[in-house]
């Protein structure tokens, strides 16, 4: 197929004509917004897929009240209990409930302990992300630092270095390496505590605050304790570096692999040609074409920590989310597990859209 | 090479030196049929770092795969023992100990023999999530992508749907579904296995897909189109073999991530019962406890397994991604001057349209034009 | 710059900027060392252009990156490569510098034009800031500095409203204009030598003319040397001084141009230029006997094969695109037996066009009529057995063959599809008679593409397209992707099947010269409509419409007297345009 269009400004002579319709200088054109509103619609199929998919897939074997109190009640009690929570009517009827539900807000009540899935949205959401924020800067930090040197000593002992390590990074399951942690540096060393989020005496002094945020870091810096703190961080350290250097492994790859493509490719040659130095070429040259494809797959591993969170928590013992999940699953209560998931799926949703527009700001190619 | 034959078609004689040293390059790379196997190859043109690296990683599943056939051999207990032959109960959280090399669990099993029986656990779940989602992931890539139209759009949407959810938490999902969260004996292998290839259903899809949409507009399947080849046969004669190329790649790197998904399961407790088998996953999960009281030898021993076997599969996978990608591949600096004249004008690893290049192998020489397999690790959350 | 590889005394002879003495390259490739370059030895005089020419693999390429030593790691050499400072106060061996004063000579001693401006330009910084980045490597680091330095170069080198467009990016420039951009950012470090890597090849004739008035610019108003590499002979007549022709990695003669095309001492060169094709020069073709061999019939007598009233083919848009029309309602006649050459440059429709007949792209409007069926809105099935009657050869030779099938099996696909043989063991006679007939070895059946050369793939594609003696043939660039030399070859065998089997032919092509060659009748194509068609004859000699003249005028004569006339001719049309 012939390149459609390309030269027409070049079929005429020596003097190009000046060309009319070129948008102006750092002004974000429509087409962007364009690109935007029609990215952010696309969530919309997103979410409805996912809620799709977690609906029927958890209800496509039977209800959730046999499976959570299958055995612990007669059959009639049992029978009962489904038909008042109308768990007996035709799925395709129940699915329209929820997605009305949905709409409202209202992911339904815990089974287990008769609370609203919202209330332990809220409640332990803030655990979560800020295990995941720290673990966020834990995994961009060694991973863009190792991972750009990586490329730029490329196929030296350095990269054979970090590869092997990202490769380990990944390879060790985050529930092992959470308990590798907790064995060296809790009962081995006895330098940091093993579980929970923070002491008891903290959470007393969490306790007198007005409006405690959840995020443990931001209330301690409220009180304005130094010593709550540093009992706080010290929790945080062994699950954000158990999370955080599980991303960091996939990470160095991913700034690897890419900043390499880039600083072989065309353009950097031809800077090198004109004298650019090879710091200059890694810094600049190579690596904002690069950061196009890294935040893409980046953002997926934001979402990933999420999911990630789940087996953490679990090993730390840290009240999130995750450590929500792993108990009602145990607990086999399948209201409480698909209203979480569901959340999860939202966020997942929502950072992809956040994540994809960042890096149409980044390319001058989708942004004029 | 067209230059030279022409010359001589016209001339006979060589006109500048150099002519006469293409003939022996040209005898002496022919490649045996050996040669030709796919790891095989790789390793012929693997160096330096990359070669330690795929040497290291075919060991390390060698390594398992051998443990996983002959567990029954090489552990002293079965998975699921917890008495001697003579009926003496083990002693549980033992430390490691004559009888017990490894030490017991807080349930009395062996950790060695558990260690050695997970091997076969992961190899069999493997061995059923990758067939199963590369039979349908392909099928469905190859039918979605050639076709196109709304069935493909469709498909697009739910694929990257289910790709941009975490693995692990689909795996759970449909490991509820399957099993209700109550694995049996062999059913709960199988639900672990069919949970997992649901996952990665949209990975080879998407893959395959990509290849296909890439290839549909190149010029060989054009020339099938223009011949009137039917669809059918362009599907399965021209599409399929070519558009599978990057699969090991892949297969590989989703070998690892299947071990750690069944592995997560078996944490989570959705996994297999350990009197069905025996699976490192469930393994940690109750040595968490123990960690605690300082045990050490429960939890160090399958997790060090787990480590090892995904370890080898992701250094293959990495190594044959890195070859079939010329960009990343290394290649040894000669030395010295020496080797023949080639009809390449620039290095061929650079260079897309040196029409001329003779002597690349079918799959590196067309390598440049295909996109690296971008095989966006999707990471590991479990 | 100091130290034991800047060297004062003169090993570059005076009146010479540059020299080259026994450089050898090697690559390590997965088949095993392989020379590049062996022992050559060049000059490049001061304030010159130097030409060199060769066919792909002639090393020459590797020479020119060789001089900034810009090769890949694996890459090996041995021998010298001195060049002189600007001012001549110095003269250094490029391969013997260390790192840091390798950065500083690049780009402030030779400066490099690229092949692919596309690949070259970075698309996520704006051109401004990439002419600065080359500046500020030079020592020259104040903002407004870089500023003005590089609004002025991009005025030189033809950017209309530089001031703002400096702020763009790569991507709302036109092909040409990148190409103007990347010699400006070779031209503001105002470097002795500019080396131009294949510049026009990636250009239509009409930009690459621009291209090559630039580089004289850079010459006659920069004072610098240019060392251009081409394919082109006509290009090599244009703009060089001075002419090195290279062959398999050596350097087979050098002199001035005036030397090389009118006396010419080497066989080599004399056959290389044998080879490249002139406008008016008619192909003939002869049997074993040395008889010349005519087509029997008169085409205008024989019945219409193709038929295409108002054909309009559009490209549906996406997303952000709106729909793009790559025909306008076109009106065209092909005949059976005869050829008909569809001229034009990129992005005139002239590849859809071709492709609609052959049913590889639907249309949008008008009415197609191929061989009796037509086209607008046909059903696959129909069409379907006409398959047989049509042949179609694709201009890249490399990525037509299905790469996992050998020769064999891909010359006789047609044959299996159509029914005609069952098996390939059945069809094998009749295919090795196809490879006999297109004149490759049958030694050649059972391998695979990519062990052939490019010429013989071209070859083998043409056996292909013509194994069910089809009444029509399509060939999109069959031999743009070939070095000349080989291309003549093509080209020749092409006549002389057109003239046994009598098939009727449309050749799309970009190179009027070949087209000439070869065509009865010609169609100029520009934007999706047809300028302009007649006989060859008439096209060639009388062009009518403005936009013919000036793709005729923007071809280089490869004569370089000639030439000289020629775009005398071409600035002349130019300048009556712009009045």
């Amino acid at each position: 197929m012939e390149a459609k269009a390309t030269a027409e400004a070049d079929a005429s002579p020596i003097k190009a004509k000046p060309s009319e319709t070129k948008p102006k200088k750092n002004r974000i054109s429509s087409g962007f917004f364009k690109f935007v509103v029609v990215r952010f619609l696309l969530i919309i199929p997103t979410i409805f897929i996912l809620v799709t998919i977690v609906f029927f897939v958890m209800r496509a074997t039977g209800d959730p009240i046999t499976a959570a109190l299958g055995g612990r009640l007669t059959p009639q009690e049992l029978q009962a209990r489904i038909h008042q929570a109308g768990y007996d009517r035709p799925l395709i009827v129940q699915y329209a409930e929820y997605l009305g539900d949905l709409l409202h807000g209202d992911l339904g009540t815990t089974l287990t302990d008769n609370q609203p899935v919202t209330t332990i949205l809220t409640r332990y959401g803030a655990a979560t992300f800020e295990l995941a924020f720290l673990a966020l800067i834990i995994a961009l930090i060694v991973g863009i630092g190792l991972g750009r040197i990586a490329a730029r000593r490329r196929d030296h002992a350095p990269d054979a270095a970090i590869r092997t390590f990202a490769i380990l990074c990944y390879a060790t399951p985050v529930f092992f390496l959470g308990l590798l942690l907790k064995l060296i540096f809790s009962i081995w060393l006895d330098w940091l505590p093993s579980s929970g989020r923070s002491s008891l005496e903290s959470e007393m002094q969490f306790g007198r605050l007005v409006s405690p945020t959840g995020f443990y870091i931001i209330d301690a810096l409220q009180l304005g304790d130094p010593a709550v703190l540093l009992d706080v961080l010290q929790h945080a350290i062994l699950p954000a570096l158990a999370l955080g250097l599980l991303t960091a492994g996939v990470f160095i790859r991913l700034v690897r692999t890419n900043v390499i493509s880039t600083y072989t490719s065309g353009y950097v040659e031809a800077a090198r040609s004109r004298g650019v130095s090879e710091k200059r070429l890694l810094s600049k040259h190579a690596w904002k074409p690069a950061l196009i494809p890294i935040i893409t797959v980046m953002g997926m591993q934001i979402a990933l920590m999420l999911a990630g969170a789940v087996p953490t928590e679990t090993t730390f013992e840290w009240k999130g989310l995750g450590f929500m999940l792993s108990t009602y699953l145990k607990a086999r209560d399948f209201v409480a597990v698909q209203g979480i998931v569901i959340l999860i799926a939202i966020i997942v949703s929502v950072v992809n859209f956040i994540v994809d527009v960042i890096s149409a700001l980044i390319d001058p190619r989708v942004r004029y | 090479m067209s230059a030279a034959n022409a010359a001589k078609a016209s001339h006979g004689a060589p006109t500048v030196p150099g002519d006469d040293r293409l003939e022996e390059l040209r005898q002496s790379t022919k490649t045996s049929f050996f040669g030709k196997l796919p790891i095989i190859k790789q390793l012929r043109i693997a160096v330096g770092w990359q070669k330690g690296m795929l040497v290291t990683g075919l060991i390390l599943c060698g390594f398992f795969l051998l443990v996983a056939i002959f567990a029954p051999l090489i552990a002293p207990y079965g998975y699921s023992q917890i008495k001697d032959a003579s009926g003496q109960a083990f002693p549980t959280q033992a430390a490691p100990s004559a009888e017990h090399i490894w030490g017991t669990t807080v349930g009395g099993f062996d950790v060695f023999s558990r260690t050695v029986w997970g091997a076969r656990t992961a190899v069999i779940a493997i061995i059923v999530a990758v067939l199963c989602s590369i039979f349908v992931g392909v099928l469905l890539g190859l039918v979605s992508g050639y076709f196109g139209g709304w069935v493909d759009r469709v498909l697009v949407v739910i694929a990257d749907a289910v790709y941009s959810f975490p693995s692990l938490l689909l795996a759970i999902l449909m490991a509820i579904m399957i099993s209700h969260g109550q694995s049996g004996l062999w059913a709960g292998i199988f639900s672990s296995g069919l949970s997992i290839t649901v996952v990665y259903i949209p990975q080879y899809f998407r893959t395959i897909r990509a290849e296909v949409v890439r290839m549909k507009e190149s010029a060989f399947i054009e020339s099938a189109r223009v011949i009137g080849a039917s669809t059918w046969r362009i599907m399965t004669k021209h599409l399929l073999k070519n558009s599978t190329r990057t699969l090991p790649v892949i297969l590989t790197l989703n070998s690892s991530e299947a071990i750690l998904t069944l592995a997560g399961l078996g944490f989570l407790g959705f996994g297999i019962e350990p009197t069905a088998a025996a699976e490192w996953g469930y393994d940690l999960n109750r040595s968490v406890s123990d960690v605690t009281a300082g045990i050490w030898w429960t939890a160090i021993f399958p997790g060090v397994a787990i480590v090892l076997i995904v370890l080898g599969i992701t250094l293959v996978g990495e190594s044959l991604n890195d070859l079939s990608d010329p960009r990343l591949r290394t290649r040894k600096s000669a030395g010295e001057v020496i080797g023949s004249i080639e009809d390449t004008s620039v290095d061929p690893s650079t260079q897309k349209d040196a029409a001329e290049v003779v002597f690349t192998d079918p799959n590196t020489g067309d390598a440049n034009e295909a996109p690296a397999a971008n095989t966006v690790n999707k990471g590991d959350e479990s | 710059m100091s130290g034991t590889q800047i060297l004062n005394k003169d090993v570059v002879a005076e009146g010479d900027l540059a020299a080259i003495k026994n450089l050898s390259v090697s690559f390590v490739t997965d088949a095993g060392p392989i020379k590049a370059v062996d022992k050559v030895n060049l000059t490049i005089p001061k304030k010159s252009i130097v030409g060199i020419v060769g066919e792909s693999g002639s090393g020459k390429s590797v020479t020119a990156k060789s001089i900034l030593k810009l090769l890949p790691e694996t890459a090996t050499t041995s021998g010298a490569i001195y060049l002189k400072s600007r001012d001549g106060s110095q003269q250094m061996d490029v391969l013997a510098l260390n790192s840091e004063q390798l950065r500083q000579m690049r780009g402030e001693e030779a400066a490099m034009v690229f092949q692919e401006p596309n690949s070259v330009l970075n698309p996520v910084y704006t051109i401004g800031w990439q002419i600065a980045e080359g500046l500020r490597a030079h020592g020259i680091t104040d903002k407004h500095e870089q500023r003005a330095k590089a609004v002025d170069i991009l005025k030189k080198v033809g950017i209309p409203d530089a001031e703002t467009r400096i702020d763009y990016y790569p991507h709302q420039f036109s092909g040409g204009q990148k190409q103007r951009i990347v010699i400006a950012m070779a031209l503001v470090l105002n470097a002795g030598l500019i080396l131009a890597d294949e510049p026009t090849t990636a250009l239509d004739v009409t930009v690459q003319a621009e291209i090559l008035d630039l580089l004289r610019m850079a010459r006659d108003e920069f004072d610098a040397s240019v060392l251009i590499i081409t394919h082109n002979m006509g290009v090599i007549a244009d703009v060089a001084d001075d002419v090195i022709v290279m062959y398999r990695g050596h350097v087979v003669e050098q002199g001035s141009v005036e030397q090389i095309f009118y006396s010419p001492k080497e066989p080599y060169t004399k056959r290389l230029l044998s080879a490249v094709p002139r406008i008016g020069q008619k192909l003939v073709v002869r049997d074993e006997q040395g008889q010349i061999i005519e087509r029997k019939t008169d085409y205008r007598e024989e019945p219409i094969a193709v038929k295409a009233r108002g054909l309009e083919i559009t490209y549906p848009g996406h997303l952000m695109q709106p729909p793009f029309k790559a025909v306008r309602g076109i009106d065209f006649d092909i005949h059976r037996s005869e050829v008909v050459g569809l001229v034009g440059e990129s992005g005139s429709g002239k590849s859809t066009t071709g492709r609609a007949i052959a049913g590889l792209q639907r249309i949008s409007g008008g009415s197609l009529n191929v061989l009796g069926v037509e086209m607008n809105g046909f059903k696959e099935r129909e069409f379907k057995p006409k398959r047989a009657d049509i042949g179609f050869v694709f201009q890249d030779p490399g990525s037509s063959f299905n790469p996992l099938m050998t020769i064999a099996q891909n010359v006789a696909e047609p044959l299996l599809v159509h029914g005609k043989y069952h098996s390939l063991a059945e069809a094998r006679k009749y295919v090795e008679e196809l490879l006999e007939m297109v004149q490759l070895p049958k030694a050649y059946m059972d391998r695979f593409p990519h062990e052939l050369s490019g010429g013989q793939r071209q070859r083998a594609s043409l056996a292909r397209a013509l194994a069910l003696k089809p009444p029509l043939l399509i060939a999109d660039e069959p031999t743009s992707a070939l070095d000349v030399s080989v291309q003549a070859k093509v080209l020749e065998l092409f006549k002389k099947l057109q003239v046994e089997i009598g098939f009727a032919c449309l050749f799309i092509t970009h190179d009027l010269a070949v087209v000439d060659m070869l065509a009865d009748r010609i169609m100029v194509m520009h934007k999706g409509e047809i300028v302009e068609h007649g006989d060859a004859d008439q096209i060639m000699r009388n062009p009518r419409d403005p936009y013919t003249r000036k793709l005729l005028a923007s071809l280089p004569i490869p004569d370089p007297r000639e030439q000289r006339k020629h775009r005398a001719h071409l600035h002349e049309l130019l300048a009556a345009e712009q009045a």
